[in-house]
């Protein structure tokens, strides 16, 4: 074999995946993890360690699946993350811990990411579960939201002997991982379901259907209910608009309505709520979740136009998703910006008003800035229009808590390797600090706040 | 499980239920509302609190089928449970959460439509428990839609019940009646008009050339509730506005009802090709020409 490649990871075929939503990559079987982990150098001095925000033992779970200790493997990856089926499949390992390893330098990296997935799923095959704490400690935590930053905290505290309860706005446990991410890249059942099941496996209670600011405040979490501490992992769910004429006609949704419709509420699947899927959609933006919506569009059946104002180089999303969309037959317009949304006599949208763009220099965020082109509108012919432009922290929480500080992007301001934030014994992590980012960098949040909370309450 | 504590049908179409919903009765005010979701494959449904009972633990719901769930929701009895219950949702009205000083000066009309009078009732009765007595006009097509009569007698200054046909009350719109008490030589310094999104358009255009300030309470289509889909977006003057967090009550003068009430038809032809189904059953194989049953 050669070294310099990674062993290849059978997917569904583009053509067949376009129509369903089974998962796109089928993973690797036993043999194939262990001739990939065999690529491993074992660097005494792993780069990949220090690419993962939660420090996972990556050359040493490797180690294990070469010698075929799957279950050290999973043990040894369970001291670091409480998502590992989930990470293997959603983190951007190009630009962590992949994008660190030495035999990138020369060819491909080691597939750390479908490894780590491999193991999960071996673990959940195998139903082997991590052990709850021996020694409860007899304090308890709340936990706001269960998505990664919440599940991950939550399970760090739970294996510390904390008793913790997350409460959930949503009627099902998973934040993210359940309306926002779809099934063909996360499947609900069979990974997400059984993390949480993970996670509660460690004693953690869950309530759903709690809206912290409305159900129940913070303060009284703290003073009525005996919670010495708590964690907010509430998100960035509020959807952005463009503010361009037209968005308010039918047929216009933001990204999060489509995904809530078809991944929480199950459209999909045939179950009570509707979703409008239109024969000619047009989603607006660039990013993981533009992808996810013109992905899940696709497959109820559309022609689906990716509408995004920068080159393909810019584009937020991760490679491998674009790769995948494209595969799929979705239709990029790239260096195009919407201007206008066409309206027909009964409200329902005909069409999209667009123009070129090209670009000029760098901005803020260090990409070329895109600049209209005087004269260059055009019009696109369109029944659906997602806007996937980007989302806030809700700010129901931050004006509901007395002391808890939040910045002009209502955002919480909080301490990045604590989580402490301006209230004493309220901490907080992930997209409700750092607004919308990736379910690693929130789950590398959890982690941290989780130890915060813990020196904090060792302290009191 | 939210355990359904009293069901009743106040009339032919609409339909009353108590709910055990313990964090909810403890938190929820007049104005709020709640999400309900029947099982594991319904709908989230938005629903205007319209009671509640903090000791009991307890809240009120009425509806009004207009879908496939609501309809299925009709067969819940006493002692059935809801999957999820979920609030209280939304911004108290600004009456209950003004200073109650203020609020004692101002001469208040409420103008309630149809099933509209259920989340009239709880602030009507809010204020009369506040020292406060206000007018309200109750609405309906024809005489068996009127609900809540008695309730609302006990809690309101005047009752004034007119009904489209003239069969019960006063005949006309509730529009007609505002403008008779304004003749009458009433006055009012604030309007809540609660109903059907066409009544409280109309009701707006009125109290407008009377200058009376009008607030009323939006219904449009949503899915989580909490902010987070935007399906609720509303045009209220200048700004866009979500049902769900910014409201549910907002400057009536400034809402956009013709744009609203296209957005609410959004899903018509969907949920009634689902009532189709459900009402024939078994015995649906097509005929609403799509469901692909004819092929």
């Amino acid at each position: 074999m050669d070294m310099m490649k990674r062993v290849p990871i059978s997917e569904q075929d583009a053509k067949v995946r376009a129509t369903n939503f089974e998962e796109v990559c089928l993973g690797y079987t036993e043999d194939e993890a262990v001739e990939e982990a065999g690529r491993c150098l074992n660097c005494k001095n792993p780069m990949c360690v220090s690419g993962c925000p939660v420090s996972i033992n990556i050359p040493a779970f490797i180690e294990q699946v070469k010698n075929r200790n799957f279950e050290k493997a999973y043990e040894i990856i369970s001291e670091s993350s409480s998502l590992p089926a989930v990470c293997g499949r959603v983190c951007p390992q190009e630009s962590q811990c992949e994008g660190k390893c030495i035999r990138g330098v020369k060819g491909e990296a080691v597939a750390i990411g479908k490894l780590e997935r491999f193991v999960a799923d071996w673990a959940a095959k195998n139903n082997v579960k991590p052990q709850p704490a021996k020694e409860k400690l007899g304090k308890k935590v709340a936990v706001i939201g269960s998505g990664p930053a919440g599940l991950t905290c939550a399970g760090d505290l739970a294996k510390l002997g904390y008793d913790v309860t997350i409460f959930e706005a949503l009627h099902e446990a998973g934040g993210v991982l359940v309306y926002g991410i779809p099934e063909f890249r996360l499947p609900k059942e069979k990974v997400v379901a059984k993390e949480v099941e993970n996670v509660k496996a460690l004693g953690v209670k869950i309530e759903t259907n709690v809206i912290i600011g409305k159900s129940v405040t913070i303060d009284e979490l703290m003073e009525e209910e005996g919670f010495e501490a708590v964690f907010i992992g509430s998100g960035a769910g509020l959807p952005r608009f463009m503010g361009i004429p037209g968005e308010n006609a039918n047929g216009v949704f933001s990204a999060n309505e489509y995904l809530t419709r078809n991944n929480l509420m199950k459209a999909f699947k045939e179950y009570a709520t509707p979703i409008h899927t239109g024969k000619k959609v047009v989603v607006v933006g660039g990013g993981n979740v533009a992808m996810d919506a013109a992905r899940t569009a696709l497959r109820l059946g559309a022609e689906v136009h990716i509408v995004y104002r920068r080159s393909e180089a810019e584009l937020p999303a991760r490679v491998e998703e674009v790769h995948h969309a494209k595969e799929e037959g979705v239709i990029f317009n790239l260096l195009t910006n919407p201007t206008e949304i066409l309206v027909n006599e009964e409200g329902w949208v005909k069409g999209i008003r667009v123009i070129k763009m090209e670009l000029g220099e760098p901005d803020a965020s260090g990409r070329r800035r895109p600049v209209e082109i005087p004269g260059s509108e055009f019009e696109v012919e369109a029944d659906t229009v997602i806007m996937s432009l980007g989302t806030s922290p809700n700010p129901l929480i931050t004006s509901t808590t007395k002391g808890l500080e939040a910045n002009k992007k209502k955002c919480i301001v909080a301490e990045e390797e604590n989580g402490q934030t301006s209230k004493e014994g309220v901490f907080a992590g992930g997209d409700a600090v750092t607004g919308a980012a990736t379910v690693i960098l929130a789950m590398g949040a959890g982690k941290a706040a989780a130890k915060g909370i813990h020196e904090y309450l060792m302290k009191k | 499980m939210y355990q359904i504590v009293k069901s009743e049908k106040l009339n032919a179409n609409i339909y009353l239920m108590v709910v055990k919903a313990p964090r909810v009765a403890k938190h929820c005010l007049p104005g709020q509302f709640l999400i309900v979701k029947m099982d594991e494959e319904g709908e989230r449904i938005p629903l205007t609190i319209c009671d509640y009972d903090r000791e009991a633990e307890t809240i009120t719901i009425v509806f009004q089928p207009v879908g496939a769930s609501t309809e299925a929701m009709t067969a819940l009895k006493a002692g059935d449970c809801f999957m999820d219950v979920v609030g209280p949702l939304g911004n108290p009205s600004e009456l209950v959460t003004d200073d109650l000083e203020e609020t004692k000066k101002k001469k208040i009309l409420f103008v309630a439509g149809g099933v509209g009078t259920a989340p009239v009732y709880p602030q009507v009765k809010w204020l009369h428990e506040h020292g406060i007595d206000a007018d309200v006009i109750v609405g309906a097509k024809t005489k068996d839609l009127i609900i809540l009569e008695k309730e609302m007698e006990a809690v309101a200054g005047n009752l004034y019940i007119t009904t489209d046909d003239g069969s019960y009350g006063r005949s006309g719109m509730v529009t007609k009646v505002i403008e008779d008490l304004v003749a009458e030589g009433k006055q009012y310094d604030v309007c809540v008009s609660i109903g059907p999104m066409i009544m409280m358009k109309f009701c707006c255009l009125t109290t407008k050339k009377f200058n009376i300030p009008t607030i009323v309470s939006m219904n449009p289509i949503m899915v989580d509730g909490t902010g987070m889909c935007g399906a609720c977006r509303l045009s209220v003057g200048d700004e866009i506005k979500f049902a769900c967090v910014d409201g549910p009550e907002f400057d009536g003068h400034l809402v956009n009802f013709d744009e609203a009430m296209k957005r609410q038809q959004m899903y018509k032809t969907q949920e009634g090709r689902a009532l189709l189904k459900l009402r024939e059953g078994d015995t649906h194989h097509g005929g609403c020409g799509h469901c692909g049953g004819d092929k």
